[in-house]
């Protein structure tokens, strides 16, 4: 299952090497950055490092794609973004690629994949997470990927969320 | 509820946080604010779950972890037993409750793709429901930026 899933293909392949002093940092940081007005120089001195050091191996991983971004991440649903919709799309195969990046680059989608089908249960194999502030406001975005899509939607729905029932960081032991 | 300064600090770090020796006061310029006003600021809208983080987001597969999303069709009145044993697993990061015949839906992180398919065939063993797993093929980037 898993095993066969070909990872995300950015525009960095190789394995990046990370070292004893990445993970540390990493597992210093998973959790957040601190608030203060040197929050690297935080870091380093818990972790007994030189500053310089720390600011030199979080840019590596920012280049090297260890780190998507250092940012912060709204609450969707505390900040007014009360409808999430994961739309989910039947295209072919063969313009999945293609069609999926036109998605992606679509300003209200979050984040675009493509996934396996399931048949003859799940036919969906296009992902599309959109958010509004109502779901007639999702509504109108998903109106706007199918006129995108155009004939090569061969079926659509969207799966609005009801409940969030768990939600840990996603912590990674390194 | 937000004021406009808020929503000019999430609006502008969703974009990115520097790595220097005061990236706090380098932000904070660009927004017109004093260093210990981000600062404070930023404390309190993590308190308060407006933003449900702040600092780098890792790329768990570039770690050599392995993720996937999962989903279940559950009955109505064996969803609340469903939601316990999956919300038990330490490898389920976030669940959410959909409005579907697939009404369950989670990620599930491990430390390599071994664990994960340990993790989905437990959960299909001690739940009795097949468990659809939906590993990305391909991820198209984007990085989420809501207007607040």
């Amino acid at each position: 299952m898993a095993a066969t899933a070909k990872m995300a293909q950015g525009p960095h392949t190789a394995e990046p090497a990370i070292d004893a002093i990445d993970r540390w940092i990493i597992a210093a940081t998973q959790s957040g950055l601190p608030r203060v007005r040197e929050p690297y120089h935080l870091i380093a001195a818990d972790l007994d490092l030189d500053p310089t050091l720390v600011m030199h191996r979080l840019t590596r991983m920012l280049q090297a794609g260890i780190i998507r971004r250092i940012a912060a991440v709204p609450n969707h649903y505390a900040v007014g973004y009360t409808a999430n919709g994961m739309s989910v799309w039947d295209v072919a195969d063969a313009h999945v690629h293609e069609l999926g990046r036109q998605v992606g680059a679509l300003p209200f989608v979050s984040h675009a994949y493509h996934r396996p089908r399931h048949l003859p249960v799940w036919s969906y194999n296009l992902f599309a997470m959109v958010h509004g502030r109502s779901r007639e406001e999702v509504g109108q975005q998903v109106a706007r990927i199918a006129e995108l899509l155009g004939g090569a939607c061969r079926a659509q729905d969207v799966l609005y969320s009801t409940r969030i029932l768990k939600k840990t960081g996603m912590r990674i032991n390194v | 509820m937000l004021d406009a300064i808020d929503r000019a600090i999430i609006n502008h770090l969703q974009k990115g946080f520097p790595v220097c020796p005061r990236p706090y006061a380098k932000s904070a310029a660009e927004l017109g604010l004093t260093e210990d006003e981000l600062i404070t600021r930023l404390d309190m809208l993590l308190i308060e779950n407006r933003l449900s983080r702040f600092g780098p987001m890792y790329n768990a597969e570039r770690l050599g972890g392995a993720v996937t999303l999962a989903a279940m069709q559950v009955p109505k009145d064996d969803f609340e037993r469903v939601a316990g044993i999956v919300n038990a697993l330490p490898q389920v990061a976030h669940n959410y409750e959909r409005e579907h015949a697939f009404n369950m839906w989670f990620v599930l992180a491990a430390e390599n793709p071994e664990q994960l398919d340990a993790a989905i065939a437990d959960i299909a063993g001690r739940t009795g429901y097949p468990v659809f797993n939906m590993p990305k093929l391909e991820e198209f980037y984007i990085g989420l930026q809501l207007e607040v």
